[in-house]
């Protein structure tokens, strides 16, 4: 199988801007983030399964080059549960939204227990 | 009685759809979850039973033979921590409906119609990884449990479990990513995700392809399993999700990463490569994972280092890549399920009492609630490893496993090991002396009252703090006589079992034993899962190239026997 340079840069490229994203406070960030390594991922599950070549229609022709099934199969697995974790990062911003109206998460809003004990233990 | 096996995944599956159906009626709701888990664990008790004595039980799903199609395979480890993993999944439930229905009268905390279906998404989750018999499936999996995890954890939606789900969520969803980078290139190299498949066809790549491919799966599953580089997020989401939450999640969850690890290192990888860096993993995920456990000022986040710290010794027995260390690691791994999830619901019943797990804020426990002093030390000591408890029988082997490996590397983990268990001692002693031993301390709403009262005689003052102490000691005296009697049934149950390992400890010994080396002898898994394209086995030989019968026959057997 030849390596397509120009492919390769595309995954590389989704994955980095991806993955900075994704480390940001701002939870729209965080979304577009993963949509975008999501994409990297996918395109690298197509390239897998041979790059340019059609999709397998019916029987194959003599000497017709198909690309593999089996890694759109993993691709088309791999959007649905994309989406639906789209989906639920898309409700937890609203409702982070609605809390602080603000998409950025909290600044140093710490569990309980170390709150507590910086505060001394300053309310019941 | 392969038909068994899809039964697992099928049952709590069809209890989530159900429950959300039902989601207006609480009753319902609980009857459906409750049977259908319990249904699992029944089938799991039979699986198991079979498999230990017939070997690997394997199905392909439609008939799609083995290296094409998603195969389910349960050998004995899998049975194992079916087994294992629905016990806690079935008293978690049960500690969570009873803490739901006690609740409502203080106030919906708990949002009934969502954890039913969500809970037994993840358990559906949970299952599926360990019976996968491909990478894709095991990733699905992953991503099942995940997401009801995600649910779980935010569930309420206030800020503080936003703040605290966010970072989970953004690790898992790139621990993800990575895993199916890996299955990608695993697939382009070799042109299967099927484990049993690629175990042959592994072996034949260059040393460095497999040293990249390798090295993407352990960092996957190492985020998963809170292995030292990669636990920081962990003890910052764990403690902020409702008891129960926090008890299913410390039980399972880092463990399907563990069992991943143990699965891919045995099967896929077998030569051993990595073992330095792993053991090395290990050292560091033991000893800095205590000393974390150690500056905790709540019980909560205490335990969730506690849980980081001792996936050390899981992964140690792992690196060994001994069948005697591969043994002790798997009957770690269900001891550490049982105990890890016994402390925190333990830990649920102490929030429920004294209304905090704020060290400076707890005392006097075992005065007022002698029933919780014994439910929390008894789990507790086990995690620390004190003989007769399991948790000793657990590091003896692995200890034993590491001396008999002989090399320094694992002398100085023997040596950790050992330096761990006495420090998780002391945080475990350090959090009873405090809430239990100890005179209730004043509390802060008093100090601030004490500043106004400082115009009055010290006497007075004495007094007053004793009156109030008193006071305080009653309430939570009078919290514990209200304990829901589910949640303490539940705890007791986890613990019962729990101890079940140290008395039945030969016995199982025995099974993981079997386990471990169905691990380390690869054929039995990889010729149960290759060559069961043929239910019948007489006859098969001949017949074995002609795929498409075998596809035709399958889907018709499989459903004679479901029916």
């Amino acid at each position: 199988m030849t390596t397509d340079l120009v492919l390769a840069i595309t995954i590389g490229g989704l994955f980095a801007c991806g993955v900075y994203l994704m480390l940001s406070r701002n939870l729209i960030r965080v979304i577009l983030g993963f949509l975008l390594a999501g994409h990297g991922v996918n395109l690298m599950l197509l390239s897998v399964g041979g790059g340019f070549v059609p999709p397998i229609v019916g029987e194959p022709a003599n000497g017709q080059e198909v690309a593999d099934p089996i890694p759109q199969a993993l691709i088309l697995t791999s959007i649905v549960i994309t989406l639906a974790v789209a989906t639920f990062l898309f409700a937890m911003a609203y409702r982070n939204y609605i809390l602080t109206r603000d998409p950025e998460l909290d600044d140093e809003l710490e569990p309980d227990e170390v709150a507590d004990a910086e505060l001394g233990a300053g309310e019941e | 009685m392969t038909w068994l096996l899809p039964m697992a995944i099928i049952l709590p599956m069809t209890g989530a759809a159900l429950t959300l159906v039902a989601s207006r009626r609480p009753r319902v709701q609980r009857a459906i979850s409750v049977s259908a888990i319990s249904l699992q664990l029944l089938v799991e008790l039979v699986m198991l039973f079979q498999v230990d004595r017939n070997g690997p039980m394997v199905m392909h799903i439609g008939g799609w033979t083995a290296p094409l199609g998603v195969t389910l395979v349960a050998d004995d480890l899998a049975a194992l921590m079916l087994v294992v993993s629905t016990i806690v999944s079935l008293a978690v439930l049960i500690y969570g409906i009873s803490q739901g229905i006690a609740d409502r009268e203080v106030g919906p905390e708990v949002p009934i119609s969502i954890f039913h279906p969500t809970f037994l998404i993840l358990v559906t989750g949970v299952s599926n990884a360990f019976i996968a018999g491909d990478l894709f499936n095991l990733f699905v999996s992953f991503e099942i449990l995940l997401t009801a995890s995600y649910v779980l954890l935010t569930s309420g939606g206030t800020r503080e479990r936003l703040r605290a789900g966010a970072p989970y969520i953004v690790v898992s969803l790139l621990s993800s990513l990575i895993f199916l980078v890996a299955i990608a290139m695993i697939y382009a190299a070799t042109g299967t995700v099927n484990m049993a498949d690629l175990s042959g066809k592994l072996a034949v790549l260059p040393d460095g392809i497999v040293a990249v491919l390798q090295a993407l799966l352990l960092v996957a599953f190492g985020v998963k399993a809170a292995v030292f580089p990669m636990s920081l997020w962990l003890p910052d989401s764990y403690p902020s999700a409702p008891a129960p939450v926090t008890a299913v999640f410390a039980g399972l969850l880092t463990k399907v990463g563990i069992y991943a690890i143990i699965r891919v290192q045995t099967l896929l990888f077998p030569t051993g490569s990595y073992a330095t860096l792993l053991m090395i993993a290990a050292l560091l995920t033991m000893v800095i994972g205590i000393l974390g456990a150690i500056s905790q000022s709540g019980i909560k986040r205490m335990l969730s280092f506690t849980l980081i710290s001792h996936i050390g010794y899981m992964l140690f027995g792992v690196a060994l890549a001994s069948e005697t260390g591969l043994s002790a690691a798997i009957y770690y791994v269900a001891h550490h399920i049982l105990v890890q999830t016994a402390l925190f619901l333990a830990v649920g019943l102490i929030e429920r009492v004294a209304g905090t797990t704020v060290l400076a804020r707890l005392g006097g426990l075992s005065a007022a609630a002698p029933m919780l002093a014994i439910l929390f030390f008894i789990p507790a000591m086990n995690l620390a490893g004190v003989p007769p408890f399991s948790g000793f029988l657990g590091k003896v082997g692995l200890f034993e496993a590491g001396v008999e490996d002989g090399r320094v590397l694992a002398l100085i983990l023997v040596a950790g090991g050992a330096l761990t268990s006495l420090l998780t001692l002391y945080a475990i002693i350090r959090v009873w002396g405090r809430a239990f031993w100890r005179p209730v301390p004043e509390m802060s709403g008093l100090t601030v009252e004490s500043d106004a009262l400082q115009t009055e005689s010290g006497r007075s003052l004495a007094v007053r703090r004793r009156v109030q102490r008193e006071t305080q000691r009653r309430r939570a005296a009078e919290n514990a006589s209200h304990l829901p009697i589910g949640m303490v049934g539940a705890t007791t149950a986890v613990i019962a079992v729990g101890l079940l390992l140290t008395v039945a400890a030969g016995p199982i010994y025995g099974l993981t034993d079997r386990a471990a080396a169905g691990l380390s002898d690869r054929s039995n898994y990889v010729d149960a899962v290759l060559d069961s394209g043929v239910p019948p086995p007489p006859g098969a030989t001949g017949t074995t190239d002609s795929t498409g019968t075998n596809g035709s026959t399958d889907p018709t057997d499989s459903t004679g026997d479901g029916g």
